[in-house]
């Protein structure tokens, strides 16, 4: 694997002093308000280091809001989110990567220039440049960012994901834009982070072309009689993340018991992932 | 580099850039300060006079311009997403680009202070006066203007809102960036203690100004 001697032994993970113990990412009862809406409700998740969890719903499920919650980029209403096993005196933000729909790079900036600063600025030690070529950019490094492609500009922002080592990648749409071969390059980069002990949490519609356990979010529409009540509710992922014959659930349960919803769930959304068991929260 | 550093240099590289605000305020200070003499006239008496007030309110106006950008470009692509995420606490990410800002856009302010004041019939005292004043205020103005940019991101509301926010906290600035000028100039009163609260307000905003600045973009986060 191409990528692999570009990511760090867990121990060299921005902030340090890991010990040997395992990183543990919990998510318990987690809730989130947008203005006075309520956008994820009773989000229950865990995850070891090495795994990966695909978060998939429809639009408007509240997937990129997760992610920015654990991001530490939204305030939780409530429940609790918790990293075990990290570096004691980082938060959670300092040891993850947030890969949002923004790319967070300057047009006016080279591409080396703007990789370079955001891995110095996230803590990385290292040149850049190996990241570029990891990422099948290397050749642009000294071309403006504006220049690039949306799907170079994807490579790009995934060459900030091994540039500053961080053990917690959250991914919103990784796959997209990028072309067959970029979509190999990252599952490959996913698998690498996964074995160096790292943790995934990606938003994603399409196969992520990893092993991953799925984590559904679902909203019921709200009914126009009693809009405080029905809100948004997220399904609960499993407690056992070991094997994936324990989520019986298939995804007609699902709509049956959680989303009595008129709006199309696509099984097609579905494909090739594990689906969580549904419980109505 | 520390990541403080790099995030100095970026924000000055950027400034310089094509796009970039540094030269639009040495710009429009020359415009002020040359658009005065044709609307008082050719009484150089008069233009001495005043001529610490309007090279102060040009300075002032064209420290605003860019300032609306500062932190609303970061958050239009993304980019104080991840600023937040950094080791570095926000206040000083705030305090580094507030740093950057100043030395691309007040900083060549004070430097074209001398050309300008020539235009204003200012003698090389009087000159020297004024520049001395800029280089100690303009920080506060920065310092202040901070917050009106965090409050616009937070807001959702740019262009206008900042200069209605930030000049009247400007006042005292200018009152007192003025009077020591004018204190050098002509007298009689002493020079020392207008300049010492100018200094005092640069250095108290500067304090104030990250910390409110901070609290305002993690609270428009949402």
């Amino acid at each position: 694997m191409r990528s692999a001697h570009f990511l760090r032994a867990p121990s060299e993970w921005a902030g340090g002093g890991r010990g040997s113990e395992m990183l543990r990412l919990f998510g318990r009862d987690l809730t989130c308000m947008r203005g006075f809406r309520t956008v994820l409700q009773g989000v229950n998740f865990e995850l070891a280091g090495g795994a990966a969890l695909a978060l998939t719903g429809p639009n408007g499920s509240g997937k990129s809001t997760l992610l920015r919650l654990i991001a530490g980029l939204l305030p939780a209403a409530g429940g609790e989110l918790r990293l075990e096993g990290g570096a004691a005196e980082a938060s959670l933000a300092e040891q993850a990567h947030y890969q949002g729909h923004l790319d967070a790079f300057k047009p006016a900036l080279t591409v080396e220039e703007n990789l370079s600063f955001w891995a110095r600025y996230l803590g990385a030690s290292a040149a850049p440049a190996a990241a570029l070529d990891a990422v099948g950019i290397g050749g642009l490094a000294k071309l403006p960012a504006a220049y690039l492609s949306a799907g170079q500009r994807r490579r790009l922002s995934l060459a900030r994901l091994i540039a500053a080592p961080r053990p917690l990648w959250l991914l919103d749409e990784p796959t997209s834009a990028l072309d067959a071969a970029g979509q190999a390059m990252l599952a490959a980069l996913m698998r690498g982070h996964l074995a160096g002990g790292g943790l995934i949490i990606a938003a994603t519609h399409g196969p992520l072309g990893i092993e991953a356990e799925e984590l559904q979010l679902g909203r019921r529409s709200p009914s126009p009689d009693s809009p405080s009540k029905t809100g948004v509710n997220a399904l609960e992922a499993g407690e056992g993340w070991g094997g994936g014959s324990e989520f019986g659930a298939t995804a007609e349960h699902q709509r049956a018991t959680a989303t009595p919803n008129p709006s199309p769930q696509g099984g097609g959304e579905q494909a090739g992932a594990r689906v969580s068991r549904g419980a109505q929260s | 580099m520390t990541p403080l550093s790099a995030l100095l240099l970026r924000d000055m590289r950027l400034a310089v850039r094509v796009g970039g605000g540094a030269l639009m305020g040495v710009l429009f200070f020359l415009l002020v300060v040359t658009l005065t003499p044709f609307a008082i006239g050719p009484d150089l008496a008069l233009l001495q006079r005043i001529g610490p007030a309007i090279l102060w309110l040009g300075a002032l106006l064209a420290s605003l311009l860019a300032l609306d950008r500062l932190f609303a470009a970061d958050h239009e692509d993304g980019s104080l997403d991840l600023l937040l995420m950094g080791s570095a606490p926000l206040e000083l990410a705030v305090l580094a680009k507030a740093l950057a800002h100043w030395i691309t856009t007040s900083l060549p302010l004070v430097i074209a202070t001398p050309l300008l004041g020539l235009f204003l019939n200012l003698d090389a005292f009087a000159i020297g006066a004024v520049a001395l004043t800029l280089l100690a205020g303009t920080p506060a103005l920065t310092g202040i203007g901070l917050i009106g940019a965090a409050l616009s991101v937070a807001l959702r509301r740019g262009g206008l809102l900042l200069p209605v926010l930030v000049l009247p906290l400007t006042v005292p600035v200018l009152i007192f960036g003025v009077a020591a000028s004018n204190a050098a100039i002509i007298g009689p009163a002493g020079f020392g203690a207008p300049f010492m609260i100018l200094c005092a307000l640069t250095l108290g905003s500067l304090v104030i100004g990250p910390f409110a600045a901070a609290a305002a973009l993690r609270h428009g986060l949402e």
